[in-house]
C-alpha cells in the first residue's frame, strides 16, 4: 500500500498529479487499497475498483496533454444519499436504506456530475443513516460506521461514513449532506473540517429528499481550502432544482484567499466580528467541548477578530420547530416509496393496500417510521395550524433572530455539538435524546445559512472538537476564509488517528510468511 | 394533550405503515416524550408572523421560475423500470385493483 497518498488532502494531491509526481491510476488503486484493509470501519458500502480505475486513467490522459484543472485526477467517494449513474460508475444507489438495497440509477445527481466534469475519480458509495435521519450513523440499514478515533463510539451522522473516511485519511475528501447538521456534526465528531452551503447554492436534483426546504450538499475535507476547492465545482445553479439559487459560478478558492481589508500577515482577520450566542454557551454544555472553542474563540482574536456578545433567543425552540417540519417534508417525499416503481415491495400480501403497509413496514427502519409517523399526524387534519404552521411561523422568527445578530457581527461562533462523539448504542431505545443533541446546528439549518466545522481541539478520551461558524446568506467566502486563517495558525485539522496509515492489523496478525507473502501483493497492487 | 393507540393506528393507515402492536406501543410512548418538547412551542404568541416555507424568502422574495414548455428531458423507459418491481410490456404491474 502506498501510504504517502493517504496523507495528501485535496489541494497537496492536485499538486502531485499535476507535477506528475503521482498517477491518478497510482492514487486511485492505493486509496482502494486502504478501503479494503480497512473495511471494517463500516464507512464504505460500495467501491467499483474498475469503474474507478477507468475514471482515474481518463484523468490521467488529461494531466498528460496539460488539460487537467484543480480537482483532475483527485479521487473521492459519495455520501450514499446521491445518486450515481449505475452504468458510468456500477455502484448502487441506497440512501442507507433496505428499501433500496441495490438501486440502480439511470443518472447521476448534479453534484456528482459536475465533480465528474471537474475530473475528480468516484472511488465509491458512503455510508450514511437511512434517508440521512439521525446524528450517529446507527440508522443504517447497512450497518454502523466507527469513529476512527476511537472504534467503540460513534462517527455522528448522517454523513457518518463520508466523516470516517476522510478523517480515517482513507480519501481526501468526500460529499455529504446536512438536513440539521449531518454535515457539521458528524464533521466535529471525526475533526474534519465540513461546510453546509447557504441554502440553494449546491443542487438537490439527484440527492434522495429528506426534507426539501432544508437539505443541502456540501464537502467534507481536511482543511478549509479543500473544501472551497471541491465546492467551487459542486455549487452553482441547476435549472433541475426549482430552489436553486440563481447565482453565477462562484471561486471559493480564490475567494478564500483573497486578504481582508486593513489585514496583516499576523493578524488576517483584522476586522473581523465573530458573534456569540448566548444561548450556544449553557451551563450545561461540556466542559471539554467548552473548553477547545473558546480556545479557538482566543485564538481568532489574535488572529484579529472582535468577540461580540449575541442573542438567539429562540434556539431551544429550534428543536420542536425542526422536528416538526422535517419530518412533515419527510413523509411527503418518503410517500414515493411504494413498492412499485422501484425499490423493495413485500413478498406476500393480500391487496394493493396491504402491499404499500408491507412494503413500507419492511423497506424502512424504525427512525424513518418514526418520522413518517410524526410527519403525517402533524400534517393531518385538524393538527395542521397548530403543529405545522405555527412551527413555519416560528422559523420565520428564528430566522429573524440570526439578521438582527448579522447588524452586530460577520460570522457567528459556537460549538457544533453539546459533546463530543458518544458510544456507539449509548442512546439505545431513547430518539429523544438524540433529537436534543442537534440544539447547535438546529437553527442555522432551519435559517438556510451556510455553516462550517473546524477542527478546534480535543476533548474527553482525546475526541475532537469542532467549531461551529455560521455566516450570513452567501457568505461561504467569509467562513472558508476564517477558517483557513485559523487553520494556518493551528495544527488540529493535520492531526489523525492511529491506526490507519500502518499495515492493517489483519495482515499484522497473521503468521510471518503468510504476512509477507500477503504485504508484498498489496504493495505489488498500490 | 396525549395521543391514545387509536391515533396511533389511524397515523399508521394514513402512513400507509403496518405496524405490529409492539411497534405501535412503542411508537405510542416515543410519540408523547416527543410531543411533550413540541408542547412549548404553543406558548409563544405567532401572530401576524408570516410563515417560512423556503429559507431565502426571510431575505428576499422568492418567485418560482418557470421554463419554456419545451421537451427537454429524453425518457429512457429500460432504464427508468430496471429497478422497479414488477414489470411487463414497459408497464409497472400491480395487485388488481378493480374486480
Amino acid at each position: 500500500m502506498n501510504t504517502a497518498v493517504h496523507t495528501l488532502g485535496v489541494a497537496a494531491l492536485s499538486r502531485a498529479l499535476s507535477a506528475r509526481q503521482i498517477s491518478s491510476v497510482e492514487a486511485t488503486q492505493a486509496l482502494l487499497a486502504g478501503v479494503q484493509a480497512h473495511a471494517s470501519l463500516g464507512a464504505f458500502l460500495a467501491t467499483d475498483a474498475e469503474a474507478a480505475l477507468a475514471q482515474a486513467r481518463v484523468a490521467d490522459a488529461c494531466l498528460a496533454q496539460g488539460q487537467a484543472g484543480p480537482l483532475t485526477g483527485v479521487p473521492i467517494a459519495h455520501k450514499d444519499i446521491f445518486v450515481t449513474d449505475h452504468a458510468r460508475t456500477g455502484l448502487p444507489s441506497t440512501a442507507g436504506s433496505r428499501m433500496l438495497a441495490g438501486y440502480k440509477s439511470p443518472f447521476d445527481a448534479t453534484v456528482v456530475a459536475r465533480l465528474h466534469a471537474a475530473g475528480t475519480v468516484t472511488l465509491g458509495k458512503l455510508n450514511c443513516d437511512e434517508f440521512a435521519m439521525g446524528s450517529s450513523n446507527e440508522n443504517s440499514a447497512f450497518g454502523v460506521v466507527k469513529n476512527p478515533w476511537d472504534l467503540l463510539r460513534v462517527p455522528g451522522g448522517s454523513s457518518g461514513g463520508s466523516a470516517a473516511a476522510v478523517a480515517a485519511r482513507l480519501v481526501p475528501a468526500a460529499t455529504g449532506t446536512d438536513t440539521g447538521g449531518s454535515i457539521r456534526q458528524p464533521a466535529s465528531f471525526t475533526g474534519i473540517t465540513g461546510i453546509k452551503p447557504t441554502y440553494g447554492v449546491c443542487s438537490r436534483y439527484g440527492m434522495v429528499a429528506f426534507a426539501s426546504s432544508l437539505d443541502q450538499a456540501g464537502p467534507m475535507a481536511r482543511s478549509a481550502e479543500d473544501c472551497a476547492l471541491l465546492l467551487s465545482a459542486m455549487s452553482g445553479f441547476d435549472e433541475r432544482d426549482a430552489t436553486s439559487a440563481q447565482r453565477p459560478p462562484q471561486d471559493y478558492h480564490a475567494a478564500m484567499l483573497r486578504p481582508r481589508e486593513g489585514a496583516t500577515a499576523t493578524r488576517p482577520l483584522h476586522g473581523l466580528r465573530v458573534g456569540l450566542p448566548k444561548e450556544f454557551f449553557p451551563a450545561a454544555l461540556a466542559a471539554d467541548v467548552n473548553g477547545a472553542v473558546r480556545a479557538a474563540l482566543a485564538e481568532l482574536e489574535k488572529l484579529g477578530a472582535t468577540l461580540v456578545d449575541v442573542s438567539l433567543p429562540r434556539t431551544e425552540l429550534s428543536i420542536p420547530v425542526y422536528y416538526i417540519i422535517a419530518p412533515a417534508e419527510a413523509s411527503s417525499n418518503l410517500s414515493r416509496f411504494d413498492g412499485v416503481k422501484f425499490g423493495h415491495r413485500a413478498a406476500q400480501y393480500a391487496d394493493l393496500m396491504d402491499m404499500y403497509k408491507k412494503t413500507r413496514a419492511e423497506g424502512f427502519g424504525p427512525e424513518v417510521k418514526r418520522r413518517i409517523m410524526i410527519g403525517a399526524y402533524v400534517l393531518s387534519h385538524g393538527y395542521y395550524d397548530a403543529y405545522y404552521l405555527q412551527a413555519q411561523k416560528l422559523r420565520r422568527m428564528i430566522a429573524d433572530d440570526f439578521q438582527a445578530c448579522f447588524k452586530h457581527c460577520d460570522v457567528i461562533a459556537g460549538p457544533v455539538a453539546p459533546t463530543v462523539a458518544w458510544k456507539l448504542g449509548e442512546q439505545g431505545g431513547d430518539p429523544l435524546q438524540a433529537y436534543l443533541a442537534d440544539i447547535f446546528t438546529l437553527p442555522a439549518s432551519l435559517a438556510g445559512l451556510p455553516g462550517m466545522s473546524v477542527p478546534a481541539g480535543f476533548g474527553e478520551g482525546g475526541m475532537p472538537v469542532g467549531l461551529q461558524l455560521i455566516g450570513n446568506y452567501f457568505e461561504e467566502a467569509t467562513l472558508l476564509h476564517s477558517a483557513h486563517a485559523l487553520q494556518q495558525a493551528t495544527d488540529f485539522h493535520t492531526r489523525m488517528p492511529t491506526g490507519f496509515m500502518e499495515p492493517p492489523s489483519s495482515l499484522r496478525s497473521q503468521p510471518p510468511e503468510g504476512a509477507q507473502a500477503a504485504l508484498g501483493a498489496a504493495r505489488r497492487e498500490a | 394533550m396525549a395521543l391514545t393507540p387509536q391515533d396511533v393506528s389511524r397515523i399508521a393507515h394514513l402512513a400507509r405503515l403496518e405496524l405490529s402492536s409492539d411497534e405501535q406501543a412503542q411508537m405510542l410512548g416515543q410519540l408523547n416524550g416527543f410531543f411533550g418538547i413540541v408542547e412549548q412551542m404553543s406558548a409563544v404568541d405567532t401572530r401576524g408572523v408570516e410563515p417560512l416555507y423556503t429559507p431565502l424568502s426571510a431575505v428576499h422574495a422568492v418567485e418560482l421560475r418557470l421554463r419554456d414548455d419545451v421537451v427537454s428531458e429524453a425518457v429512457d423507459r429500460s432504464a427508468n423500470q430496471r429497478s422497479a418491481p414488477a414489470v411487463e410490456d414497459g408497464l409497472f404491474l400491480v395487485p388488481q385493483v378493480i374486480e
